[in-house]
């Protein structure tokens, strides 16, 4: 079993409107996949589809044995999915300390786990009684990174997680997922920009009306950049 | 009686309503505050509490005190019971669209009313006081369990309010109030939140509800009132804000007891009604709530 995480035939509709249409994806064990795709093809709703936020209506998702489309969705974290959604959703309310809290949810002894991730991101360390939605665009990024790795997942989804920020915190971010990926966790990466993806992917995927057109190495991408163009418009 | 004496009766007075008030109110701030559902069921649960109370006091006999205390846990765990069970047979499967659910809590408060009226039957009737202490200030003796009760709503106000912000249980609603779907990623049940989170108001009216029958008498349309005042304790403290909840039932049992004593009743409740007005065309998100999203 090479394969982290496989999505087939994967219908999904909000309402009546149908978004994505028999989807295929397959996120090999330890690998970076990437999504690209113009606004609108259907990357947020494929992580949504994963996190059981959107039902299925057709399709399955499989993580290993386990099939994601039968389990609730406050199951999916447990069986080891991290999500760091579009637009990041932090509990602007809540403090730091709480959001990591809630990130904890699912692990019984989280102490070691809330120091780890500390260690990770040292800055938030010093602000863990900070409301996070008073957070600088950056660290709230990174809160959100932090939140999502309390749940010690086996499969990462990152949203468009260098929207919006300065390049230092974009290479931050870059780093941080290379370093998770020589601990073998599989990470699923949508980005606008081609460029910010191609120094960590291995593969990528490019989603276009709600399918998956072509899944290539990111050797093959660096070979025929027109490629990039045909599918997402920009280059 | 002078001046001052006349005003502190009137006040201790308003302070017994506020505090049952502040109770019924609160639990109908949660429920909003959290599932984004309006319960015009909530003062059918305040009416079962109190009925469920004279039930169990009648049926326990023996020194009044038993009884009461019997009908204080029990009767909110009752009706908790039963709000749990409609949130599962009917909110839920409304999947909680906020119209739906009005209506959905409109026929429920028909249907709780009409079996109270067909077991419980159209007599009002009372339940004895646990205790009969006259606390003897300088000026007039006042019930000793009238002072309790404004004592007891205290102490669940604030139980509540360590509840929400001191507990896991607590960041647990409060992170379903603020972003359900990412509460869900994040492995929260959000589905049973619910269902507590709505057991939870209505035990919090049938608490307020067993405090107040030794003092108003249990009577099968007795919800209509509490819902009203709750309504408006939401609409000017603020949807979802304890603080806000306490200062309007303060604010609005306070003055209601003074303005009765010194006026007339139904003074009291015009300029409440004229609060609410102003508040909801210069405040609309109340008094102490924050400007929803
Ligand atoms: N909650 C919703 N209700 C109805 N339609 C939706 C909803 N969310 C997304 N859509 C629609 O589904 C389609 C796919 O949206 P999705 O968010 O998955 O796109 P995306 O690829 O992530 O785009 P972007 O790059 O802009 O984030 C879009 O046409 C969008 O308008
Ligand atoms: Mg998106």
């Amino acid at each position: 079993m090479n394969a982290a995480l496989t999505i087939s035939g994967l219908d999904c509709f909000y309402g009546e409107v149908q978004v994505l249409h028999g989807l295929d994806l397959e996120l090999r064990k330890g690998e970076v996949l990437c999504l690209l795709g113009r606004n609108g093809a259907g990357k947020t709703t494929t992580l949504k589809a994963i996190m059981g936020l959107v039902p299925a209506r057709a399709g399955s998702i499989r993580l290993g044995e386990r099939v994601l489309t039968e389990l609730p969705a406050h199951e999916v974290p447990k069986a080891g999915v991290a999500y760091v959604p579009q637009g990041r959703r932090l509990f602007a309310e809540l403090t730091v300390a709480e959001n990591i809290e809630i990130g904890l949810m699912t692990r019984k002894r989280g102490k070691a786990v809330r120091d780890s991730v500390l260690d990770l991101f040292p800055l938030l360390r010093d602000r863990l009684k900070q409301r996070s939605g008073t957070l600088s665009g950056g660290e709230q990024q990174m809160l959100a990174m932090a939140r999502a790795l309390c749940v010690e997942p086996e499969v990462l989804l990152l949203d468009e997680p260098t929207e919006g920020l300065m390049p230092s915190m974009i290479a931050n971010i870059r780093e941080t997922v290379a370093r998770l990926r020589e601990r073998d966790v599989s990470t699923i990466l949508v980005e606008q920009r081609v460029d910010a993806v191609l120094p960590v992917a291995d593969r990528v995927a490019f989603i276009e009306n709600g399918r998956n057109r072509e899944t290539v190495d990111v050797g093959r991408l660096r070979e025929d950049p027109g490629m990039v163009r045909r599918y997402v418009g920009v280059g | 009686m002078a001046f001052f004496p006349h005003l502190l009766l009137a006040t201790l007075e308003g302070l017994v309503t506020s505090a049952v008030l502040a109770l019924t109110a609160l639990g109908l701030s949660l429920v909003f505050g959290v599932m984004r559902i309006v319960n015009v069921a909530h003062g059918e649960f305040f009416m079962l509490g109190a009925v469920l109370a004279w039930a169990i006091t009648t049926a326990v006999g023996g020194h009044p005190a038993l009884g009461f205390a019997a009908a204080l846990v029990l009767a909110p765990l009752i009706v908790g019971f039963i709000a749990w069970i409609s949130e599962r047979l009917v909110l839920r499967r409304l999947d909680y669209n906020p119209e739906a659910t009005i209506v959905a809590t409109i026929g429920l408060l028909y249907i709780i009313q009409q079996l109270a009226l067909t077991f419980y039957g159209p007599e009002a009737r009372p339940v004895t006081p646990p205790f009969n202490v006259r606390i003897q200030l300088p000026w007039f003796g006042y019930s000793g369990y009238k002072l309790s009760i404004i004592a007891a709503s205290a102490l669940l106000l604030l139980a509540t309010w360590l509840v929400l912000t001191r507990t896991r249980i607590g960041l647990v609603m409060r992170a379903t109030q603020y972003d359900r779907e990412t509460a869900q990623a994040f492995g929260i049940p959000v589905g049973r939140v619910y269902g507590a989170v709505f057991a939870l108001g209505a035990m919090l009216a049938a608490i307020a509800a067993v405090l107040i029958v030794p003092i108003q008498q249990a009577h099968y349309l007795m919800g209509l009132d509490p819902l009203l005042l709750s309504f408006i304790v939401v609409i000017i403290g603020g949807l979802g804000s304890l603080r806000g909840t306490v200062i309007a039932a303060l604010l609005i049992g306070v003055s209601d007891g003074i303005i009765s004593v010194f006026f007339s009743p139904t003074l009291a409740k015009i300029i409440a009604t004229l609060v609410v007005a102003m508040v909801l065309v210069f405040r609309p998100q109340g008094l102490f709530g924050t400007a929803t999203k």
